[in-house]
């Protein structure tokens, strides 16, 4: 936090690049924040495009054709493979937040045991699950609309 | 001033909003291949975002009011988002408490942007 006075943010973002001994969850973590920005520029840029259909089928129209093409489709599907992780991984941290699949809390003991290794199922079914919807996504973007 | 842990809370909430709004506005706008929802898409050969379907969805006054609760959430969600990522970066007190007034000036102006557009969009459907 910004009145951290004894453990300063060295790295910065460049912390996000290094998994270090943290390993896929870092890795999730960096790309969780990437596609919320992602979707936050997006978004703030949706809301303007789409109050269009509020001045009627003309407005509506220029603005859809404004938005159409093969790089904004692509676009539009990077959208939606963001939105498949964020929102997967994001069930995911909002379990862990609210303590469920950490497993049991136990003694600090030497040789100390993480929890990494309970929480790491979660996390490869996230990505599983996240793979399948893309996978899905791209089924519907690029073989279902195509025809 | 607003506690952390209450905005976090809430970021949280607003993030179980929107996995349940934006996962069905996902469904019906890009995987109606897929599953076609008949009720939110009820053109049938016409796109989701061709005009008939925005008009015939329009129509209903359940979708205002979805419409204005996503994007309430959503704004919520990513830009108190956006601020602690910023945050996280270490950035001098001044520069944080910008972004953050930056982030409150730009949710509420689109947050009133959007809710215009959902409402009117809505009577205009209805008129047609």
């Amino acid at each position: 936090m910004s009145d951290s006075k004894h453990h300063p943010n060295r790295l910065g973002l460049w912390g996000w690049l290094g998994g270090g001994r943290w390993g896929l969850e870092r890795y999730l973590y960096a790309l969780h924040r990437i596609t919320g920005l992602g979707l936050l520029a997006y978004f703030l840029l949706h809301i303007v495009v789409t109050s269009s259909r509020a001045l009627g089928a003309d407005q509506w129209k220029a603005a859809m054709d404004a938005v159409t093409g093969p790089l904004f489709s692509l676009g539009e599907y990077l959208v939606f493979v963001a939105f498949a992780f964020h929102a997967l991984n994001g069930i995911r941290l909002a379990l862990l937040e609210l303590g469920f699949a950490v497993g049991e809390p136990i003694e600090p003991v030497f040789p100390y045991r993480t929890s990494v290794n309970v929480q790491r199922p979660l996390a490869v079914i996230v990505l599983v699950l996240a793979a399948l919807l893309v996978a899905a996504g791209g089924y519907d973007f690029y073989v279902l609309q195509a025809h | 001033m607003i506690r952390d842990q209450k905005l976090w809370a809430w970021h949280i909430v607003a993030g179980l909003i929107i996995l349940v709004l934006l996962g069905l506005h996902m469904v019906t706008m890009h995987l109606e291949g897929l599953v076609p929802l008949r009720v939110l898409n009820p053109v049938v050969g016409k796109a989701p975002i061709d005009w008939e379907n925005v008009v015939a969805r329009g129509k209903a006054v359940t979708m205002p009011v979805i419409y204005v609760l996503l994007l309430g959430a959503a704004l919520f969600h990513g830009l108190y988002g956006f601020t602690n990522i910023v945050r996280e970066a270490n950035p001098p007190r001044w520069l944080a408490r910008t972004v953050t007034a930056l982030a409150v000036v730009v949710g509420l102006g689109l947050f009133a942007l959007g809710s215009w557009a959902a409402v009117a969009a809505h009577l205009l459907a209805r008129k047609l």
